[in-house]
């Protein structure tokens, strides 16, 4: 069969522009030469309009998440990778074992062909690293300026084992809350790219799929109550929707909780809290005080884990506040987030 | 981190707790004011207050600049934002400050207005120089601190003649409103400040002599981590049990007697003192504030634009000016926390994390739970 194609798409030099997103044959073109080409599975191949997948074992579940970050690209990342591991995520925090992604995406007018290919090809990456495939996608293109590059949507299939049942509502006073690492790493990867601010050694973002380390978490705490990735609003704003679900209050100690120095000193610069920024490599879990010592053993034996540590408890409180003991003995709330992190003026 | 850390050791803030419960005298009562937002936050954010004996108070100041900037001042900002050809800058706190028809620079923003939040002056003139067809004002705020940069922002367009850049100056001064509040008559009663360091590495410990004499009252400047705000309180604690009313300086490896004499400088080339200046709680308070000097009056955007003053009352149910006083705490105001919180802020203490409500929103409710 003859190729349909005279030329091929320009990902050298190749600007995204109105005719990919038609329906048309440039359209067509993208898909094929790009996305089928980097995704390649068997069920994108058919080119059809929906992806039919063989009956998984097990309950389904089911995640959406939308990926909208300005710059496209920062230091130990991309939005192509984080649109991966951020729905893969979402999937692991409960406990299912990811098997399918969906991608839709929204190109900019105007967006070079070299950093679709460049984000297309990461998150390609990122889907066979952690052993997803991209089934089914949509494109589409909106004008100049009427984006902010491309925004990337992706749906996440995964299948729950039974007798796996975690949820924000079963955090239940004397539990012991775990974290799977340093606060912050990636919030202040990408604010120090977006604002222009050149920190001496630069931070990387955390971004990773989580789905192996949960499972480890899993094994090793039949009892896990829950597991949450702490994403926009970090840490503080994950617990306070916690507490608020379970009914419970939690207390920290603030000594307990790792961040990397470089992050703190990021954040001491421009007044932020490392406890309020968005991580997309770590996890919260909340597990009975009795299964926290294999828990934690099972975490820091993971890649991803290392660092993690005890950081608190959960504790009956009418109001669910959610306390920390500062490094002094003093202690005070660690609150929901208030509208958006800004800087302090002095 | 280095020059951080030590100032934030859990066993020598207990070790100072310590020394201080030792020190004061029970019979009597300590009234300390912080005068500025950085020290309320920080007593709030390391829960200082619990190590301390039940007799020494803490009394949040009117040291917030985002919480002295009278809604007059905002709604002007606001409407130099909706103008077409403006972009106004503006440091990140001031963009939730809630004004008059419920509108913020941030609804502004939302209605259309071209409001960049930015970091620094330098990034104001950056955005002048990238919008030649655009007039650019810079909203400056801010105590003694924050002035110098902006005198700078003024030297540097002028040297590069950028003919559509301005400044909407609302630079206050920290010891004429030391002085209001003490010769105020309902004045609360206070035994002593913690002063602001940051102000004094520009203006040096000097400006404050005539305040601790004439009202008879003991500073200390003081830094901003939590170890300097103990020692700071300790420093009161002794100056008061010794009938001394000084000027002491806490954070003696910043401040001076004299200050930043360049920084000086460059503001008195720059900005003139206004007669009178209206403070959010405070009121008209004479000679204490700045306003662009005659000499470069081309980029003064009050002049530009022809912004009138207008005086705009606070929300009747808002106590913020009693707390910039001193005379009330947050928790008294019967709003806070149930019509006020820091997602629809009604009065400016609950904007900034340095506002004394907001502080004690954020990190003190649980002592009293309820209020939740």
């Amino acid at each position: 069969m003859s190729k349909p194609y005279t030329r091929p798409l320009d990902l050298k030099h190749g600007l995204v522009n109105l005719t990919h997103g038609s329906g048309g044959r440039a359209m067509a073109q993208l898909v094929s030469e790009l996305f089928a080409a980097e995704f390649a599975n068997d069920w994108l191949a058919q080119g059809n309009d929906q992806a039919i997948l063989p009956p998984p074992g097990g309950r389904i579940a089911i995640a959406t998440d939308s990926h909208v970050i300005s710059p496209l690209f920062f230091p130990g990342g991309d939005i192509g990778s984080l649109a991966v591991h951020g729905t893969v995520n979402d999937l692991a925090m409960g406990g299912a074992t990811p098997l399918y992604l969906s991608a839709g995406f929204i190109l900019e007018e105007g967006l070079p062909l070299a950093d679709l290919a460049r984000i297309v090809r990461s998150m390609a990456a990122a889907a066979r690293a952690a052993g997803v495939a991209i089934v089914t996608g949509d494109t589409k293109v909106v004008e100049r300026g009427k984006g902010d590059g491309v925004f990337i949507s992706t749906t996440g299939v995964g299948v729950v084992a039974d007798g796996v049942s975690l949820s924000g509502d079963q955090a239940r006073p004397g539990d012991v809350i775990l974290l799977s690492g340093t606060l912050g790493d990636h919030g202040m990867a990408v604010m120090s790219q977006r604002e222009g601010l050149g920190f001496a050694s630069p931070i990387l973002s955390d971004s990773a799929a989580l789905h192996t380390l949960a499972a480890a978490l899993l094994a090793a705490s039949p009892g896990l109550r829950l597991m949450r990735d702490p994403t926009r609003g970090g840490l503080a704003t994950t617990l306070n929707e916690i507490a608020q679900q379970s009914g419970v209050g939690m207390r920290l100690q603030e000594c307990a909780i790792p961040v990397q120095a470089s992050v703190r000193a990021a954040c001491e610069f421009l007044g932020l809290d490392p406890l309020y920024i968005a991580n997309e490599g770590k996890l919260v879990a909340i597990c009975p005080a009795a299964e926290a010592a294999a828990a934690l053993a099972a975490l820091q034996a993971h890649p991803l884990g290392q660092q993690a540590a005890i950081i608190g408890e959960v504790v009956h409180d009418a109001h669910q506040f959610v306390r920390v003991q500062t490094d002094f003995g003093g202690e005070r709330l660690l609150d929901w987030l208030s509208g958006e992190m800004l800087p302090r003026i002095c | 981190m280095k020059y951080v850390d030590e100032f934030r050791r859990g066993d020598i803030a207990r070790g100072m707790a310590a020394q201080i419960s030792r020190l004061v005298d029970p019979a009597r009562e300590y009234r300390l004011m912080e005068f500025c937002g950085g020290h309320t936050h920080a007593i709030a954010r390391y829960g200082l207050t619990g190590l301390l004996p039940d007799n020494i108070r803490l009394i949040h100041g009117p040291g917030c600049p985002v919480c002295v900037l009278p809604i007059g001042r905002v709604d002007s900002a606001i409407e130099l934002a909706l103008r077409p050809d403006v972009i106004l800058c503006s440091y990140g706190d001031t963009l939730r400050v809630p004004a008059s028809n419920k509108m913020s620079l941030y609804q502004a923003r939302a209605k259309g207005a071209d409001v960049r939040m930015v970091y620094s002056t330098n990034d104001a003139l950056q955005i002048a120089r990238d919008n030649p067809h655009k007039q650019v004002v810079f909203f400056a705020i801010g105590f003694e601190t924050t002035t110098p940069p902006t005198a700078l922002a003024l030297i540097q367009a002028r040297q590069e003649k950028l003919a559509n850049f301005s400044v909407f100056c609302n630079h206050v001064l920290t010891p004429p409103a030391m002085r209001h509040l003490l010769a105020a008559g309902d004045a609360v009663q206070l035994d002593g400040f913690i002063g602001p360091s940051h102000v004094s590495t520009v203006i040096g410990s000097a400006p404050y002599a005539a305040v601790a004499e004439e009202f008879a009252k003991p500073v200390v400047i003081a830094g901003f981590e939590p170890l300097d705000v103990l020692q700071a309180v300790a420093m009161l604690v002794e100056q008061i049990n010794q009938g001394r009313t000084e000027v002491e300086t806490q954070f003696s490896r910043a401040v001076t007697h004299e200050g930043n004499q360049k920084a000086r400088e460059r503001v008195a080339q720059t900005m003139t003192l206004r007669d009178s200046f209206e403070w959010r709680g405070l009121g008209q308070v004479p000679h204490s504030a700045l306003a662009i000097h005659p000499d470069f009056a081309e980029f003064d955007a009050e002049l530009r634009f022809a912004l009138p003053y207008r005086h705009v009352p606070d929300h009747k149910a808002c106590e913020c000016g009693a707390i910039l006083r001193g005379q009330k705490q947050p928790q008294d105001c019967k709003v806070f926390g149930i019509v006020c919180t820091p997602d629809n802020p009604l009065g400016s203490c609950m904007v900034s994390s340095e506002g004394a409500c907001a502080a004690h929103y954020h990190y003190g409710r649980f002592v009293q739970g309820a209020t939740a």
